[in-house]
This record gives structure tokens, sequence and C-alpha cells, in this order.
């Protein structure tokens, strides 16, 4: 045990220095991890604030704020009612996949019964198919319900990866909660009902914010699906609006607006996170509560 | 793995409750399970069923209507094509490292932010910012700093004086994987972070406390007392980010196109499926990527389930 | 949050109203000038012929635009009537697109560059019409050539021989960032392009004869690809194996090459107003390969085509043919700059003013090769792909470039059954 030893023979002010010099590290490895996660989005505002040439020039600064290209954003197609388009998207797929999931979780979580295991590798099994394997049966039925073009059509289509997802989070927190929380419902005669919807839902508030946050970036950041299924520019949502900004040549990438019109995107999410983030470690925390 | 867990002791409970109720109960639990089943089985049912079916023909994408049934030959014809197996060993090898990277990265984000020190909360957002931004847009603005004629990477590590030269990161062979990685690892170390730091969250203080006591060393405490607490968070983390890894599209397409040096299955597919428009190669080229991924669930959750018995 | 949902679901569902009221519609360019030249174009059809069009944006990249309207055509859907297609794609999407002969005359089409007409001819069916055409070609330096008193390079020889120099020199004079020459080299359809150019430039065949022979294995081909892989780590940087045409730009732009390849949109970009380039550059026809080669630039650009399972295909038509017309042309070719495809514009004095280098690069723009996708038909992705990655290899210095061209032939004679595609 040399841990052990060492531990021994070191004397205090070996152990003051040695304080000192973790608490160093410890901020040196904030710094450098902050600087890999933030940096790139830096990066980013400070492109989104350049204008032609000055894109393929390294300024860790602007020089000059070019603040067209958001004008420019805004001016070259509705992308307001694109940014309203991807929240009622994704807010719509959010609630459908967490209600739908916080039932199925509760059955899957609480309930023992035959063929369970197989139906969760069922179901996680939906989410192992490429994206693009699956559009054209999806654009199939999108059509033959006559959905084509309806930000309908994008929020049923999404639920085939936010299900398995949302199924198997919420199913595992489920399992964490004490059992006696249950038993104590149904000797009072509750039906299943009333105990997901005045036992669980409360205590499952944080755990669905954080759930639902995770299938709402997703929903959010999706391309595929949305370009495929929306036609015009009213129904479009975000990550297409972007793809859709180009100069004045189709080779041309305008690079500019393109970050700018990231940066106005990625803030709500940000904003989202922040109003959230204490919830979302909560969130996580409530299956601490162990029976 | 939490699900296949029995801990509760529900199966316990169902022996000695009445079978009257606990059928009651299944009963209960079809119908809850019910309305997520039809909406999955409606979505996922049929284009599912198409991509499986398509698999077995030669149909074209531009003309589906004339498919004929050509049984296994677009298998056969799969197996030998050693672009196919480039792109499977691509996979594994990305999916593997970006996956390593991101544990042992989000563990030391998530114990960073575990501990209190001023501008946690700050942090916590700022972790968070990767994976908010569209990836396409991420990919193609990483594939911009990584230039080796205007990129701001190089600039960096010139200045820095950690090389002399210019590299062509995404260009070159042997750091084109490599590149598309680290992209990944900056992408979805805070999805992995964020379940971890739950993960710890959820670990009873008492441990540390009587640990700290008696003195130990706080590695020791980490791989004694966290690390096997831990390990049924990070077996339900990695699963879901291995299950996406082995899937990864967008990332590859947007930094190298089809580049048969970092080539993912799911890259090869899509070029089989859109570009070639053969609906039917791509769609059994789809089905085998099912097969593989469902291969190492299956293989990593027999794995991690010994392990805990153990 | 129940009721939260049904609200949500209400303003869905009733979202889809308001949208697929015009008769006809039209996927015109993405944002940006290409798609205000295109509505201004539609409106004056529209007011001349009451018709209502709506204008389809789609995205600016061309992979995925193809992919969206494999996906639309498929399905036979009648939500685009027009599309606007890629010079290579006629030879894929001819099933299902409405031969334009019988409603545009043919002294009409006559108007247009042959090569364009004979492209978008597929089985003896016009199924498409030219609306503006591009082609590959040399910018470069006129600064720095002057400098060192070097003249525009008419053979790739010279090309090699003058970037070497000026890229030795102007690194001596601390200018490390210096290449001779940038051009694309990803992966991918635009590597299919320089690469041609190559080739047929050394007057080494367009990879399939027009009669479907697959000629690429030739030692012309090989003398072509030696050659360009001999300028990777060269005057080239080694980057340029990842560089698309914004990636090459990105280069020459910030001042950092001497030559560039690519399209014609490099030239208005390159001298505006702040760029370090301004005023300094040339552009030229791609170089000959040796002195029996001859100047090669391949085949670029947009075609209009009307789909079959358009409701209105007569108005459709109708519109297409207003939309390439001379004055529509020439109004695009004054403010956006796009080339014309029909050959009398390119003595218009007044679009000369507006664009010089049409006049000085017409033989290019009028002769530019097109690339093999009218015979290869809905293989021609395929041959693109198996070029692609032949060369990039031979680039990359994995193989050499008689290995790799004599197993592209028999790859891609495997893939023409014998030549019948």
């Amino acid at each position: 045990m040399l841990i052990k030893v060492m531990l021994i023979k070191t004397n205090a002010r070996l152990k003051k220095l040695k304080r000192a010099v973790a608490n160093v590290l410890f901020y040196l490895l904030l710094a450098v991890i902050v600087l890999y996660t933030v940096f790139p989005f830096y990066w980013a505002i400070v492109s989104s604030l350049k204008s032609g040439s000055a894109l393929f020039q390294v300024d860790f600064w602007p020089q000059d704020p070019y603040w067209e290209n958001y004008v420019a954003v805004f001016r070259e197609q509705p992308f307001g009612r694109n940014i309203l388009n991807s929240l009622l998207v994704s807010i719509s797929t959010v609630l459908i996949s967490l209600s739908l999931a916080l039932a199925a979780a509760y059955a899957m979580g609480r309930i023992q019964f035959r063929g369970r295991t197989l139906l969760l590798f069922v179901i996680l099994g939906v989410s192992m198919f490429p994206q693009v394997a699956v559009l054209s049966g999806m654009f199939e039925l999108i059509n033959s319900l006559g959905l084509y073009n309806n930000l309908l059509a994008l929020s049923l289509s999404y639920m085939i990866f936010t299900l398995p997802f949302t199924v198997w989070v919420l199913t595992t927190f489920m399992r964490e909660l004490p059992k006696e929380l249950e038993e104590a419902a149904i000797v009072d005669g509750a039906t299943p009902f009333t105990i997901v919807t005045k036992v669980f839902i409360p205590l499952m508030g944080p755990a669905l914010v954080t759930t639902g946050l995770l299938a709402f970036i997703a929903a959010w950041n999706e391309f595929l699906f949305a370009l495929t299924f929306t036609l015009s520019s009213e129904m479009r949502t975000v990550p297409v609006a972007i793809a859709l900004i180009s100069g004045a040549s189709s080779y041309e990438l305008p690079w500019g607006n393109i970050m700018a019109a990231s940066v106005i995107v990625t803030v709500p999410l940000i904003v989202l996170v922040l109003v959230f983030q204490r919830r979302i470690v909560s969130g996580l925390t409530a299956g601490a509560v162990k029976g | 793995m939490e699900v296949t867990k029995h801990r509760h002791g529900t199966r316990k409970g169902a022996a000695h409750t009445s079978t009257r109720l606990s059928r009651q109960k299944v009963r209960w639990a079809w119908l809850f399970m019910a309305p997520m089943l039809l909406v999955l089985a409606f979505v996922a049912g049929w284009p599912l069923f198409k991509t499986i079916a398509y698999g077995f023909t030669d149909a074209s994408l531009i003309a589906p209507e004339t498919a004929r049934f050509i049984g296994f030959d677009n298998f056969a014809f799969l197996l030998q094509d050693p672009y196919w197996w480039t792109a499977v060993w691509n996979t594994v090898v990305f999916a593997f490292a970006s996956v390593a990277l991101e544990t042992v990265l989000g563990l030391i984000i998530a114990l960073t932010l575990n501990a209190k020190f001023p501008g946690r909360g700050g942090l916590r957002a700022a972790i968070l910012i990767p994976w908010a931004i569209p990836t396409v847009v991420s990919a193609q603005m990483w594939n911009w700093m990584y230039n080796d004629v205007f990129g701001v990477i190089n600039h960096i590590l010139q200045f820095v004086g950690l090389i002399e030269q210019p590299i062509a990161w995404t260009a070159s062979p042997d750091t084109a994987l490599l590149s598309i990685i680290l992209v990944d690892v900056w992408k979805t170390t805070p999805f992995m972070a964020l379940l971890l730091l739950a993960g710890l969250q959820m670990l009873p203080t008492e441990c540390y406390e009587s640990a700290r006591i008696d003195g130990v060393h706080p590695l020791k405490v980490f791989f004694r007392v966290t690390l096997p607490l831990l390990k049924p968070t990070l077996m339900v983390a990695i699963i879901f980010r291995l299950l996406d890894a082995l899937r990864v599209f967008d990332l590859v397409y947007v930094m190298s196109g089809n580049n048969h040096d970092t080539m993912s299955m799911s890259v090869y597919a899509r070029q089989q499926l859109i570009d070639f428009g053969g609906l039917g190669f791509g769609s059994a080229a789809s089905s085998l990527i099912f097969a593989i991924i469902a291969l190492f669930t299956v293989v990593y959750l027999t794995v991690a389930r010994v392990g805990r018995e153990h | 949050m129940r009721r939260i949902a049904l609200t949500l679901l209400l303003i869905l569902s009733f979202e889809s109203v308001a949208a697929g009221t015009a008769s006809l519609s039209i996927s015109c360019g993405a944002l940006g000038v290409e798609l205000s030249l295109c509505q201004q174009g539609v409106d004056a059809w529209s007011s001349k012929t009451g018709i209502d069009v709506n204008i389809v944006a789609t995205p600016n990249s061309a992979t995925e635009r193809f992919a969206l309207y494999q996906q639309i055509l498929a399905s036979r859907s009648a939500d685009i009537d027009i599309f606007q297609i890629d010079v290579v794609w006629p030879g894929t999407l001819a099933p299902h697109l409405v031969d334009l002969s019988q409603y545009i005359p043919e002294d009409i089409t006559a108007q247009h560059f042959s090569t364009l007409i004979t492209n978008n001819t597929v089985d003896g069916a016009l199924v498409a019409m030219p609306w503006f055409t591009v082609a590959g070609v040399l910018y470069y330096r006129k600064d720095l050539l002057h400098k060192y008193g070097e003249s525009p390079p008419q053979t790739w020889q010279q090309l090699t021989d003058t970037a070497a120099r000026i890229q030795e020199a102007e690194r001596l004079a601390g200018n490390l960032r210096m290449y001779g020459f940038v051009f694309q080299a990803k992966g991918y359809e635009g590597l299919t392009c320089d690469a041609l150019e190559w080739v047929d430039s050394f007057g080494g065949g367009t990879l399939v004869s027009s009669d479907g022979e697959v000629t690429i294995n030739n030692p012309k081909a090989v003398q072509a690809l030696e050659m360009a892989s001999r300028w990777i780590g060269n005057i080239a940087p080694q980057g340029v194996l990842n560089y698309d045409e914004e990636q090459s730009r990105g280069v020459f732009q910030s001042g950092n090459a001497v030559f560039m390849r690519n399209w014609p949109y490099a030239w208005a970009l390159g001298n505006a107003e702040d760029s370090p380039v301004r005023g300094k550059i040339g552009v030229i026809a791609l170089p000959r390969g040796g002195e029996h080669g001859h100047h090669s630039g391949v085949l670029g650009g947009w075609q209009l085509a009307v789909s079959k399972y358009s409701k209105h295909p007569r108005q459709a038509a109708d519109l297409v043919r207003y939309l390439t017309s001379y004055p529509e042309q020439k109004r695009r070719a004054l403010i956006g700059s796009y080339n014309p495809t029909i050959s009398v514009l390119y003595q218009d004095a007044e679009v000369l003013a507006a664009a010089p280098f049409f006049g000085t690069l017409y033989a290019s723009f009028q002769n530019a090769v097109a690339r093999p996708s009218r015979i290869t038909g809905d293989k021609y992705a395929r041959v693109s792909a198996e070029f692609y990655y032949a060369v990039h290899g031979v680039l990359g210095g994995k193989t050499t470039a008689a290995k790799a061209l004599a197993q592209l032939q028999r790859k891609l004679e495997r893939l023409s059954r014998g030549g019948q595609w």
C-alpha cells in the first residue's frame, strides 16, 4: 500500500503545498475545458460579425463589427416565422412524447409482466436504423395521411427518435422511485391512473424536464425530415432555413449569414438551459430517493 | 443495466399478492403502454417494414414501383464490398474512440461540476453550448477552423509553438478520422457530463464522508467508492451514446463527404440510397447497420450484466 | 399540460390551410440574389398571363437538392411543377420529366449552346431548357505574375513552373503561407470536374465516350494524373485533398495562392470592396495539357425542367420558355452576372460591359466539356464517384495513376454492361 505509506510520511507543509498545486491544476483543467467547449461558439460569434473576405482571416476580435449579417437573416426569409415553427414543432414533440412515454414508463417501470424486457429492446431497436433509411417509407406515410407541408408531419415523424429515448429514460427513473409510495396508494384503493397522476407526476416533474429538454434539442436540430416533409418557406424549420441561406451563386456559402443565423437560434436554447439547469440537475437526482 | 434489474423486488411482490390483483395490474400495464406502442407502431412500423422489405429487392429511388425481388443478392454483394467493410471499421473505431473519450472527459467535467466552487452555475451552462448548435452548422464551422491555410486551429498551435508546419487536419488520412472524433467529443461530451453529474449527485454522501475522515486518498476514493456506485448511470449513458455514434452521419458527411478514409456505415448507406439512387441496396445496407448495432447492444448489455453480477 | 397539448395540435393543424393556393410552383435557387432574380422573372410572367406562381426555395447544397427532388418525383407528387436541375441530372431524372420539344419550337432551342441542348436531350426528348451555364476557369494573381515577370500560363507545365517559382520567392520574402495553386480535391463531384479537365486537356477523353465506351485507361490520362499528384505538398497545400469550392476560394481570396481553379462566381467575390486581392486578379481559360493539348473547362450550370406529374404542363412549359428567353437571360446577366446560354448574348454590348470576362472566355463557355452524365444515365453518380475515388487515391499517394486508372477501367466496364449502360 504505497499510497498509505506515503500519506503517513507526508508532513503538514508538504500537504499544504500539494493542496495549492492541486488547486492550480484544478483551475487549469477548468480553463482547458471551458476553452474547448466555448471557444468554437465564441468563434461562431466572431465569424457572424465579419463580412465577405474578413472570414478568411484569423482575427480574434472582429475589427469592425458587421451587423448586417444579422439583419440579412431576417430580411431574406421569414426567419422569425421559422423560429416559431421550430418552437411549435419541438414543444409539441416534447409534450406528446413525454405524455405517451410517462404512461408507458409507469407500466414498464412499476409493473412486472412477461415480455417486458423484450418490449424495451424492440423499442430501442427502432432507433438503430439510420435516419436516411426510413425516409422514403416515412414520406409515403406522411403523404397518405395528407400531412405533407404541414408541421404536424414533423411532430409525428419525430416520435420515431424521441419516443424510444424518453421511454427508456423515464422507465429508468420510475424504477428508482421507492415502492412504498405506490403501495400506500394501493392500500388506499387508488387506481393506477390516479397513482400516475397524483403520485408519480409530482415526483417525476424534474425528471420530465430533463428528458423533455433532451428531446427538445433533438427535435430542434433535426434536418432531414424537416427538409423533406415541408415545402413552403412559411413551413420551414430553423435548420432547413439555415441550409437555404445562399449567396449570389449556389457555390458560395455566405458564412457570415449562416453563423449569424446559428448564433440567433442557439441563444434561445442557451437561455432555456440556463433557466432549467437547476431543474436538470435536481431532475436527475429525483431518483436518489432510494426505497 | 437499469431496465433488467429487479432489485426493488417487484417480482417477489407479485408472487405474494393475489393472482387476480396482479393480472389486473398487467392489464393496466398494457393499457398504459397502448398509446405509446400504437404511435410507435404507426410511425415506425411502416417505414421500418419498407426498409427491410426493400433490402430484398433491386428497387431504385427514382422508380420504386419497378422493384423485383432478388433474395439475398444485395446482402451477398454488400458482404464482399471492401468499401462497406472500410465503412464498418471506420464506424467502429469512431464509435469506440469517441465514446471512450467522451466518457472520460464527461466524468472529469461531472466531477469538477460536482465540487463546490464559485461560478459553478455559469460553467454548467457553458459546457452545454456545443450541444445546442445544429450539427450541420457546427461541423462546417470546425471544417473551416481546421483549414490548413486560413484555419484558426493551425494559427493557434503555431503561435503557441506546438507545431512548426500547419497540419492538414481533415485531408491527411492519418488525422482525418481523429479530427472528426474530436468534433464529436466536443459536441456530445455535454450530454455525457450531464447524465454523469446527475449520477454523482444521486450517490449517498455518507460513503465520501467516512472515507474522508479515514484520510483515504481522493483518487482511491474515486476508484474504490465513486466509480462502482456510478456504474449503472455510466452504463445507461454509454449505451445511448454508442447507439448514436454507430449511426453517425451528418458530422462525417459534412466534414469530409464520401471520402473512404472516414466514411461511416450511415454515410455509405446514404451514398448508395440517395446519390446512387439504389433504394434496394441502400435499404439492405441499412438493415445490416441495424443488425450490427443490435449485435453490439446485446454484447454490451451481456458484458455489462455479467460485470455487475461479479 | 393536456390542454396546452390540444391547443398546440390545433394550431399545428391549422397551419396547413394557408399554403398551396397557387396554380403553379417552381423551385429556383435558394435565398439571396438567385431567388430574387427568379421572383422578378416569375412576377413578370404572372402579370402577363394572370397565373399565380408559388416559389419554393430549396437548399443551397446541390446534393441535398437532388435528394429532395428524387423523393418528390418518385412519389409522383404534383407539389412542384418546375424544377431547377443541375447539368448532370437530366440522365437520372428524365423518366419523370416532360419532353419540352412539344411546347418549345426548334428555332428557339437552336439559339442555345448546342453542348447544353445535347446534354439535356435524353433518348430524343428535350427534358430541360438551359437557364444559365458555368465552366471551370483559372484565376491568377496579376500583381504577383507581374512582379516576377511571368505571363499567364498556357499549359499546365507553365502553371506548375510559375507557381513553384513564385511560391518559393514569396516564402523567402516572408510570406510563409503562400501556395502556388489551389483547386477542389475533396472526395466529391467537384473533384470529378477538376480531374476531367486535366485529363481532357491532355487529350485523354472524358471518362466515357459519347457512344458509351469506357475510355479512361489511356497514357494521356495517366500523364495528367501523374502531373496533378506531383502538385500535392509542393505547389498545392496538403489540405487541398479536402477542399471544396469555398475552401479554395478562402485560400486564394485571403491572398495565399497564386493560381486557383474555380467557377466564375469567385470573380465578383474576389473583387468585392473588402477583398485583399481586389483588382489584383485575372481570369483565363484553364491551361492546355502540353503543346498538343487543348483548353478544357468542365460544363456546369442549371436548367429548368417540367415535372410529368404537373397538372398544368402547358403553362409550366410556357413559364420555362419565358424564363430561359433572350430578354430574361440578358436581365439576369446584367444584374447577377449569370452566364447566358444563348450564344448571341455574348456579343451584346450591355452584357459585355457588365461582365467583361464573358467576352474573353466565350470559347470556354461555348466549348465546355460535359461530364458523361447523359450517356451513363442514372449510373452517372456511381461513375463519378468511382472516378473521384480513383483520383483522390492517386493525389493522396496511395496508388499510382497507372494502377488506379486500370482498375477504374475494369470497374466502369463492369458497371456499363459492355457499353450499354
